[in-house]
């Protein structure tokens, strides 16, 4: 996946992105941080069109994004976000098994099988989205995106709305995933604790632009700049006061 | 009670028709536009404070305001717009159905979760499937709230095309309401809820069926509310030709006895007669000049005063010539002639209070006015004539009220009235012990009740034929006493039965 100066400015004048240029590998789970308003969540969107650029494209194994219809270019992309939105008419096995559906390629099998993937028991295919929790809403949101098999995942502060409890393990789950797979990720997150733990590649994002572009290795070691740093210090400074706290220190 | 129901199976046809044409018309333009507004902001604030604006006209208003609208169209177009019946009530009770169905379809669709509209798109759905797999599914719920609620109001509001002459439930309760004959007001009530009650009902299975996902309930509830609509609609197709007259009549009972005489005659010529009851008394003319009615009768003075503008008060005899002359140059309407009595606006007080204060004649009352009330039909104090008696009679009452005829003799009864605009052909004036008052310095025209035919039955000599032994035939003795069987509170009399009464009280 390639970004070309890709570029959201819109209608006020405000620049969400700025000519960012970059190349992700296949099979690499990367990591856009950065604080609220730094462009992130623009930047994944323009990847399913879901945003527009302004300017420049983006291009999946050479080809741009932009060519033909949005739909034909989404059922490509397996998609999962913050607010879920599962279809509240629709009970959680219809819910997964829509995407396959619009392919006019539904398959039973396939709703059990992912249900699995995601460790939810299958028996829960035939709930509906109100009668889950947030958690197992989430694993059902992962559980679409994945029933066409998609080569790519963009993931949009996909658990920012857990507790941490099931926010670590579905991370974990995720990262997992991706690794069996060699599924391509992209993934937003304003946590960088979970962005060094899960991504094998770190984007912080500044401004619309890049700020540090780096392995979760690199930035322990206090190299990408001051403003990767400053993230990092924040999941650092916990660690330590907890370390500190299990030896009695600060008492 | 069985008299009353027999009228029912043909009048809830043309009422259910009219109401679910108009349900229709308003859904092919509230669907469009209500899924515009949820998009557009800007445009949900027009549609939807244009729909609550035509809320805030009253519906009767609505309907009698696109008399002149369609009039207006007609002229432009250069005619054949039908100003009256079918078209002017469709279209007013279009737009009443409108609001309910709007704001309930932009309700529905900005109250869908966006998170939900997203992923519908982040999953690869094209426009299409958006609409019918999330958008339709989520809304319809909420849609079909405000559907049903502007079919019940469109069925209700429906009794009220009576006015603006299309027949409906209405003429059950409009005629029941102006003869006080409780049965037919209740009868169209009833007629009217249960049709409403129906419609509602088959709608509510269509939804539920569209809700649990099983299509042949759907379906078979709209396919029920078509095949209704279209049996309904059967009569229509058969109508037609010149042997079916439609007779008019304005909102009381000699109107509808009158009416009631002429369609006899005319059944016996070989016509197929149908009535416009109830019709408003300035669409009346209208009516028989653009031919939605064949045949009413009307009052001399009413046409003087409020057609041709006329103030002054020639003889009897030369105003009804120079109205003739005026109907057939200007409107191509044919005047029959003059049946031989007159109903003319009369004021009316009770016997003894009148000789009590001393008034015999409009000047009297002039004098005493400030100390009196007022009671009027409900257009007289904005009639011509009105302006005329003031100008000829200064007078300021303490209070005046605008009452429909029956109530209006109630309220002189009960003195709540001192002084009312009674009809000197009205039988109540003799029942009540009512005195009339002189009119010294003839403000008043003269209003003999002329029979009025449509420019299109100037040349059917059959038909005039028919009519002509009515002219000059009925004494105002005579008119009273059928007016009275009709009126009167006790043994009452159907219109049908009156007229009966009075073609063999006048040897016809």
């Amino acid at each position: 996946m390639t970004f070309e100066r890709v570029t959201k400015r819109y209608a006020d004048g405000t620049v969400a992105v700025d000519a960012v240029s970059c190349e992700i590998a296949a099979g690499s789970f990367v990591a856009l941080v950065g604080a609220s308003g730094s462009g992130k969540s623009t930047l994944l969107k323009t990847v399913n069109r879901l945003v527009p650029p302004s300017d420049g494209r983006v291009l999946i194994d050479g080809a741009d994004v932009s060519e033909g219809p949005a739909w034909q270019v989404r059922r490509r992309i397996g998609y999962v976000f913050q607010n879920v939105g599962l279809f509240p008419h629709l009970s959680v096995a219809e819910n997964i098994a829509l995407p396959l559906k619009l392919e006019r390629r539904a398959d039973p099998a396939r709703v059990d099988a992912l249900l699995d993937t995601v460790e939810l028991p299958r028996a829960l295919g035939r709930r509906m989205p109100a009668e889950l929790s947030g958690g197992q809403r989430q694993r059902v949101g992962v559980a679409r995106a994945l029933a066409t098999d998609p080569g790519l995942l963009l993931m949009d502060e996909p658990f920012g709305a857990l507790d941490p409890v099931t926010r670590d393990a579905l991370g974990q789950a995720i990262a997992r995933l991706q690794r069996e797979r060699g599924l391509t990720v992209l993934m937003v997150t304003h946590d960088m604790a979970e962005a060094l733990l899960d991504a094998t590649r770190v984007l912080v994002m500044e401004n619309g632009r890049i700020a540090a572009d780096t392995s979760p290795a690199a930035l322990m070691r206090g190299e990408g700049g001051d403003t990767a740093q400053g993230l990092v210090a924040v999941p650092r400074a916990q660690a330590e006061r907890i370390a500190a706290l299990a030896t009695g220190g600060l008492h | 009670m069985g008299d009353a129901f027999a009228r029912v199976p043909a009048l809830a046809a043309q009422h259910l028709l009219l109401a679910m044409c108009a349900l229709v018309l308003a859904l092919g333009v509230a669907l469009p536009l209500g899924w515009w507004s949820a998009r557009r902001p800007r445009v949900a604030r027009v549609t939807l404070g244009f729909a609550s604006l035509v809320q805030t006209i009253p519906s009767l208003a609505l309907l009698a305001l696109f008399y002149p609208v369609l009039l207006w169209v007609s002229g432009v177009v250069g005619g054949g717009v039908p100003a009256l019946g079918f078209l002017p009530a469709l279209l007013a009770l279009t737009l009443y159905a409108l609001l309910p169905i709007i704001r309930n379809l932009v309700t529905g669709l900005t109250g869908i979760d966006p998170a939900v509209l997203e992923a519908a798109d982040g999953v690869g759905m094209t426009p299409a499937q958006k609409l019918r797999l999330v958008e339709i599914p989520l809304v319809l719920p909420v849609a079909m709230a405000g559907i049903r609620t502007a079919a019940v109001w469109t069925i209700g509001a429906a009794t009220l095309s009576t006015t603006v002459g299309q027949p409906s439930l209405g003429d059950l309760i409009f005629a029941g309401l102006q003869t006080q004959a409780w049965t037919l007001v209740i009868a169209g009530c009833v007629s009217a809820a249960a049709l409403a009650l129906g419609v509602d009902a088959l709608l509510g299975l269509a939804e539920h069926g569209a809700r649990t996902q099983r299509g042949w309930l759907t379906w078979g509830a709209v396919v029920a509310l078509a095949a209704a609509t279209v049996v309904a609609s059967t009569p229509l197709w058969a109508r037609g030709g010149d042997r079916v007259v439609v007779i008019g009549a304005k909102n009381f009972s000699e109107q509808y006895i009158l009416a009631r005489l002429i369609g006899d005659r005319l059944t016996r010529a070989g016509y197929t007669v149908q009535y416009r009851d109830g019709l408003g008394s300035a669409v009346a003319f209208g009516a028989v000049a653009g031919g939605e009615i064949d045949a009413y009768v009307d009052y001399a003075g009413t046409i003087w005063a409020g057609e041709m503008k006329r103030a002054d008060v020639p003889p009897r005899d030369v105003q009804v010539r120079a109205i003739t002359e005026w109907a057939r140059a200007k409107r191509g309407v044919g005047l029959v002639g003059s049946l031989g009595f007159e109903n003319a606006y009369a004021f009316a007080m009770r016997g003894d209070d009148a000789r009590r204060r001393g008034i015999a004649s409009l000047a009297d009352l002039a004098a005493a006015s400030p100390q009196l009330k007022l009671g009027a039909d409900l257009e007289f104090l904005d009639r011509a004539e009105w302006a005329a008696i003031r100008r000829a009679y200064p007078m300021r009452f303490a209070a005046a009220t605008p009452y429909s005829p029956t109530f209006m003799y109630r309220a002189l009864e009960s003195g709540r009235a001192d002084v009312i605009s009674a009809f000197s052909s009205d039988g109540r004036i003799a029942a009540d012990r009512l005195v009339t008052l002189t009119d010294p310095r003839r403000a008043i025209p003269g209003y003999d009740a002329i029979l009025l035919v449509a420019p299109k039955r100037t040349k059917d000599q059959r038909f005039l034929a028919a009519l002509r032994p009515l002219v000059g035939r009925i004494n105002v003795a005579a008119m009273r006493e059928a007016n009275y069987m009709v009126d009167r509170d006790a043994n009452k009399a159907t219109p049908e039965a009156a007229a009966r009464w009075l073609a063999a009280k006048v040897g016809l």
